[in-house]
């Protein structure tokens, strides 16, 4: 018995810490959603419980026959009235909840589009001009920020569960979804829409900060990528265009244009590489570079395992210095 | 319409009386009746043993099919809940994994639950309405081959590593832009099934409602027959979406129309529409059936009948309309306006109530009775238990807010888990060991049962428990691994756990089942001490069925009526005997249950295991894209068919009145709404007329969904094609009609007349048809690709209709139609009818709709 409660205890505290769960909420919907939880789910196992011991009672503690209005009145009360009161209740409560989440608040957009398997992120400023990032949210506290959904070959769907609810995200139409952000942190997003091999694997961190902290990210996040510091960054940036990576991502500010995979631009200020699978280290950047394909199956990007191990690594040292 | 010339009418004493059934019955006339029986109703032997079409055994093949195909998908579980016991784990790479979870949604649903209903219903809706077999025998062994086929074909893809591997729904555009062969295995395969699928349902319907023993007014029937009637309503309805999602979906694969590809003014919306006005019914279509086997066990539980039998039908109807209202409720994350999410919310709340009047109401009368637990009971107890809690966190789904957070994570694999458990696998075991000393006249064991039943029972909780917390910490459906970091491991190997722990529960029972009894001895025939018909039947020592077909006061027969099964084992009832030697059964109308006339149902062919290869072949080839090959199958099953009809059906009879027993008389031969096969064909028709309004559907969705349909400079169908087209079908109508008038009224001459020209109207109607958008390039734009949608659809019915018009001519002219047996002619007639108003929504579509979009 004691371990028992051991264990739902440990349960309920690891539940209560998830960066990716319904039950730790940081936003507004989340929150209200959640309280809700505790309504439907005190309700749920309370009406389970009153059924199962009706059933209990009336099969082996007085099988015996009873008046047969008793029974109608079960089937009428039970099975009409009392759905109709609680279910009434129920939506009366719940339909206007879903207004606020497609709320915007008329300063900032973002632009969100799903690829096979990661995550094109715009931020559209209130002048009309746009920055562009990829694998990662970054939202201010305060305020709704707005994101304009879409999809480029097949159904994704956008979900950070510590913020709202999910909405799907379908090529050739718009969708669209707002957060309301209300403690500083960084949680975990995940597509939530069958989308192919590596579905699993298409993950991303949500940053929300201080609207302070977010006005000066924005402005950084604007500008065009750093220059390598060091040597060997040099030397990485060489490795960079003399392996093609241009063709394929985009480096605002060096001749690195290509549109086909995410933008690198600030990648080394990012809190995870791979679409949310890998943290970011520099063993990890050589990991994804040198064998892509092994850990996304059916990835576009190709493994670059022919690349000498010491440019590789001035590889890395250069997209890490690209913050 | 007029009626039937002349075919004589039903005489002599009905209802039967008293004194009448009290008489005994000679032995000699016993014994002699009994002789006829058995060779009538003989099962074949040897390798012949596979000819047979008689409803128990195609019902047992079916359901010991459906069986192994549910181990087969649940195997697939097991290997997957291995790869997610922990995180990052490589048992199974993603290829593999996701197509592991399609075949094991796909084949639960499609190869199993739906089935399972159908051979449940096969082997003892018969026994229920006292009948000795269903209307159709070869029509049910044809659709079990098909699915024979069918299931070992996409089943078998697992092997070659050619599987679909887009999930159960196959969502556009990932499955339409998928290579490999797996969309096509799914798309293909499972048409195939379904087409059986709608033959079962077809053959259901028209049993409960005609097939039923004199007496058995539509207030008294079984409650299982009432819950047929309403699923076959359902499949009826709900698969024909489906299957136009179906048609257009491998014509997009095939020939590239683009309805679901956005870049040419398709939409992947459309296909989600369609499958989900399928998926949400047929879900209930899952559930009913089994709600109809706790109905059938209740009442012998409580040892009275059932409280609030009307309460129950009509919530049963009610749950069956309500489920086609729902479906935008697995939708509700695609952005849908709220006004509409608000609609679908409010009424997936209000199904709660129909469903929650039937389980009160078996609680009901287990207070109002007399509870003696049984092994049955304690399964459907647990499948209640689980149940329940399903379908509370079913009202949770259902709102809005909350769905958008659980949607697509694993607190939906436990909703459905628990409410697909609970509400057909429980109750379906518990039939099982209530229905087997029917089947198989012995008993199951009550103590592995027992075992069996908390093997699973917490096997079952132990797995999908955690689940609804697995889900609420984040965790999406469909995934192949999980990270370490994310937390959810331990919930994932609990999980895991507890599925072995399912595993070992069925291999009990399996052990159970499948073991050889013979030292078992003598059981009653009736051990539960049941009220219902089925436990007078003496399988499988006879294979008659019933000995003689009763006539029914009682919504309990064997407990109100008393000597009935006396009297009907020593052939007192009606048709206790077969002189012909051919098998038979009674018809009786519709309402009142009063016999109309008595039916020969088929015996054992080999024409339908044919005619089901055929049918295979002509699905499965263009899998592989070879086409011709397809072409050729298609034809020979069409041959099949037709001799199989021409053989055993609407034969004009030696004898046109039958002495049916009691003094009654009855015509052998009926025609128009008398007749099973008018019923039949009726039925069919709103099926398919339900595909068509599905495609047409379509043409009005994209419509109001897509600013550019039409495409700017759109080239549209030529007017005065499709004036000719609309004319053309019209008159091949009137000449089908003018043809049956003709031969009610002897003018044969005029009649195949009418049937020479009407095919060629027909045919006229076709070619105006496709010359009307052949200009238009189908592969351009999804405007012209729904509209030459429309146009071969149009043009495959057509053809249809000619062979059905070709096939009256010949019988005709070979003597099997004539003025007074004109039954095929009437339900050809029937099925152009149909025609004529497809023809003119086709035309109106094709010819108007530049003018309403301009």
């Amino acid at each position: 018995m004691r371990l028992m409660l051991i264990c739902l205890s440990l349960l309920a505290l690891s539940a209560c810490e998830g960066r990716q769960s319904v039950l730790n909420p940081a936003g507004r919907d989340a929150q209200d959603v959640l309280s809700l939880i505790w309504v439907m789910f005190g309700g749920a196992v309370l009406l389970w419980l009153t059924l199962g011991a009706i059933f209990v009672y009336v099969t082996r503690v007085e099988p015996r026959e009873m008046p047969r209005r008793w029974g109608e009145m079960l089937i009428v009360g039970g099975g009409v009235i009392f759905p109709v009161i609680l279910l009434g209740a129920l939506l009366t409560y719940s339909l206007p909840m879903m207004k606020p989440q497609r709320d915007a608040d008329p300063g900032l957009k973002v632009h969100i589009t799903a690829e096979q398997w990661w995550w094109r992120v715009d931020y559209e400023l209130p002048d009309g001009s746009r920055v562009t990032s990829a694998n990662e949210l970054r939202l201010p506290t305060g305020r709704r920020t707005g994101l304009v959904l879409n999809a480029h070959k097949v159904i994704h769907a956008f979900w950070v569960p510590a913020l709202g609810g999910k909405v799907d995200m379908i090529p050739g139409r718009e969708t669209y979804l707002s957060f309301l952000p209300e403690e500083p942190g960084v949680y975990r997003g995940q597509c939530a829409e069958f989308c192919g091999a590596s579905h699993a694997l298409m993950a991303f961190e949500t940053v929300v900060m201080t609207p302070e902290d977010f006005a000066e990210w924005l402005t950084a996040e604007a500008e065009a990528a750093t220059a390598p510091a060091s040597g060997e960054a040099v030397r990485g940036a060489q490795v960079f265009a003399r392996e093609g990576c241009g063709a394929c991502h985009s480096v605002r500010g060096t001749r690195a244009l290509g549109q086909v995979g995410p933008d690198l631009t600030h990648v080394g200020s990012r809190k995870s590489i791979g679409a949310g699978i890998l943290d970011g280290s520099a063993d990890d950047f050589a990991q994804f570079i040198a064998h892509t394909e092994s850990l996304k199956p059916e990835v576009a990007m190709p493994s670059y395992d022919h690349i000498a191990p010491e440019d590789l690594r001035a590889l890395v040292a250069y997209l890490k210095g690209l913050t | 319409m007029t009626k039937p010339a002349s075919l004589p009418m039903a005489e002599g004493p009905y209802p039967p009386s008293e004194a009448a059934l009290a008489e005994p019955v000679p032995q000699a006339e016993q014994q002699r009746g009994a002789e006829e029986l058995r060779a009538a109703w003989k099962t074949p032997e040897g390798w012949r043993y596979v000819t047979a079409v008689n409803n128990s055994e195609v019902g047992k093949w079916y359901a010991l099919t459906a069986l192994a195909f549910m181990l087969i998908a649940g195997v697939l579980a097991l290997l997957m809940r291995v790869q997610l016991a922990f995180p990052d784990m490589t048992f199974l790479d993603a290829d593999r994994f996701n197509q592991f979870f399609t075949m094991h949604g796909s084949a639960m649903m499609f190869l199993f639950a739906v089935p399972m209903f159908e051979a449940i219903s096969i082997l003892l809706l018969p026994a229920f309405l006292g009948a000795r077999d269903m209307p159709f025998p070869r029509l049910s062994a044809y659709g079990y081959w098909c699915f024979l086929i069918g299931g070992c074909f996409v089943l078998g893809s697992l092997l070659f590593d050619a599987a679909p591997k887009a999930g159960w729904f196959m969502y556009p555009p990932l499955a339409t832009k998928e290579e490999g062969i797996g969309p096509d295995v799914w798309l293909l395969g499972l048409s195939f099934i379904e087409v059986a699928s709608i033959a079962a349902a077809v053959e259901l319907i028209v049993g409960a409602l005609k097939c039923r023993p004199p007496g058995m007014r539509v207030n008294i029937m079984p409650l299982y027959a009432w819950y047929v009637l309403v699923v076959g309503g359902m499949i009826l309805f709900a698969f024909p979406p489906l299957i136009a999602g179906d048609f257009l979906f491998e014509l997009e694969r095939s020939f590239d129309w683009p309805f679901f590809d956005p870049t040419r003014g398709g939409d992947p919306i459309l296909w989600q529409h369609l499958f989900w006005i399928f998926g949400h019914p047929e879900v209930y279509i899952v559930f009913l059936p089994s709600i109809a086997i706790a109905a059938m066990i209740v009442p012998t539980v409580a040892q009275r009948p059932i409280v609030g039998y009307s309460w129950i039908v009509l919530s049963a109807v009610g749950t069956g309309f309500l489920s086609f209202g729902l479906w935008v409720h697995h939708m509700f994350t695609t952005g849908l306006p709220q006004i509409s999410l608000g609609f679908f919310s409010a009424a997936s709340e209000a199904v709660v109530i129909p469903t929650g009047i039937q389980i009160f109401a078996f609680v009901a009368t287990l207070m109002v009775g007399r509870v003696k637990l049984t092994l049955p009971m304690l399964w459907i107890a647990g499948a209640l238990a689980i149940f329940v809690a399903g379908g509370l966190t079913g009202v949770m789904l259902a709102i809005v807010p909350f769905n958008w957070q659980v949607h697509d994570t694993y607190f939906i694999v436990a909703h459905l888990h628990y409410t697909l458990f609970g509400g057909m696998v429980f109750p379906v075991i518990a039939g099982v060991y209530y229905f087997y000393p029917f089947i198989a006249k012995k008993l199951l064991s009550e103590r592995l049962g027992l075992w069996a039943f908390w093997l699973i029972f917490s096997g079952f909780n132990i797995t999908f428990l955690p689940m609804h917390l697995t889900g609420l910490m984040g965790m999406p459906r469909r995934v192949f691994t999980y990270p370490e970091s994310s937390g959810w491991g331990w919930l994932n190997l609990i999980s895991t756990l507890g599925a072995f722990i399912i595993a070992a529960g069925f291999a009990v029972f399996l052990y159970d089942l499948l073991r050889p009894k013979k030292a078992q001895g003598e059981i009653p025939r009736n051990p539960w001490g049941a009220g219902t018909l089925e436990f007078s039947h003496e399988v499988p020592e006879e294979a008659w069925g019933v000995r003689s077909v009763p006539h029914v006061t009682s919504r309990y027969p064997l407990w109100d009526q008393p000597q009935l099964v006396e009297r009907m084992d020593a052939g007192r009832y009606y048709l206790p005997d077969a002189p012909d030697h051919q098998r038979e059964t009674i018809v009786t109308s519709v309402i009142d249950a009063k016999p109309v006339h008595v039916q020969r149902v088929t015996g054992p062919a080999w024409i339908t295991i044919l005619a089901a290869g055929f049918t295979g072949g002509a699905f499965i080839f263009p899998t592989f894209h070879i086409y011709t090959p397809a072409i050729i199958c298609g034809a020979f099953a069409i041959v099949c068919i037709m001799y199989w009809l021409w053989t055993s059906t609407a034969r004009p009879p030696k004898e046109e009145m039958r002495d049916a027993g009691l003094g009654l008389r009855l015509p052998t031969y009926a025609s128009g709404p008398d007749s099973v096969g008018w019923w039949a064909m009726w039925i069919t028709m709103l099926g398919d007329a339900t595909a068509f309004a599905s495609v047409v559907f379509g043409f009005f969705f994209y419509w109001t969904a897509r600013s550019d349909f039409p495409p700017e400079g759109a080239l549209h169908p030529m007017g005065h094609w499709v004036v000719l087209a609309a004319l053309a079908g019209v008159a091949a109508w009137a000449l089908t009609l003018a043809a049956r008038e003709a031969n009610v009224r002897s003018k044969v001459a005029l009649a195949r007349a009418a049937l020479v020209l009407a095919p060629l109207a027909a045919g006229v109607a076709g070619v105006a048809a496709w010359a009307a958008v052949r200009d238009l390039d189908p592969t351009s734009h999804v405007y012209p690709a729904i509209l030459w949608a429309l146009m071969v659809w149009l043009v495959a019915h057509l053809s249809a209709g000619v062979l059905m018009q070709g096939y009256c001519l010949a019988g005709s002219v070979f003597g099997k139609l004539t003025p007074r047996h004109d039954a095929d002619l009437r339900n050809v007639t029937l099925y152009w009818h149909f025609m004529a108003v497809k023809a003119l929504v086709t035309a109106a579509i094709l010819g108007l709709a530049p003018g309403w979009l301009a």
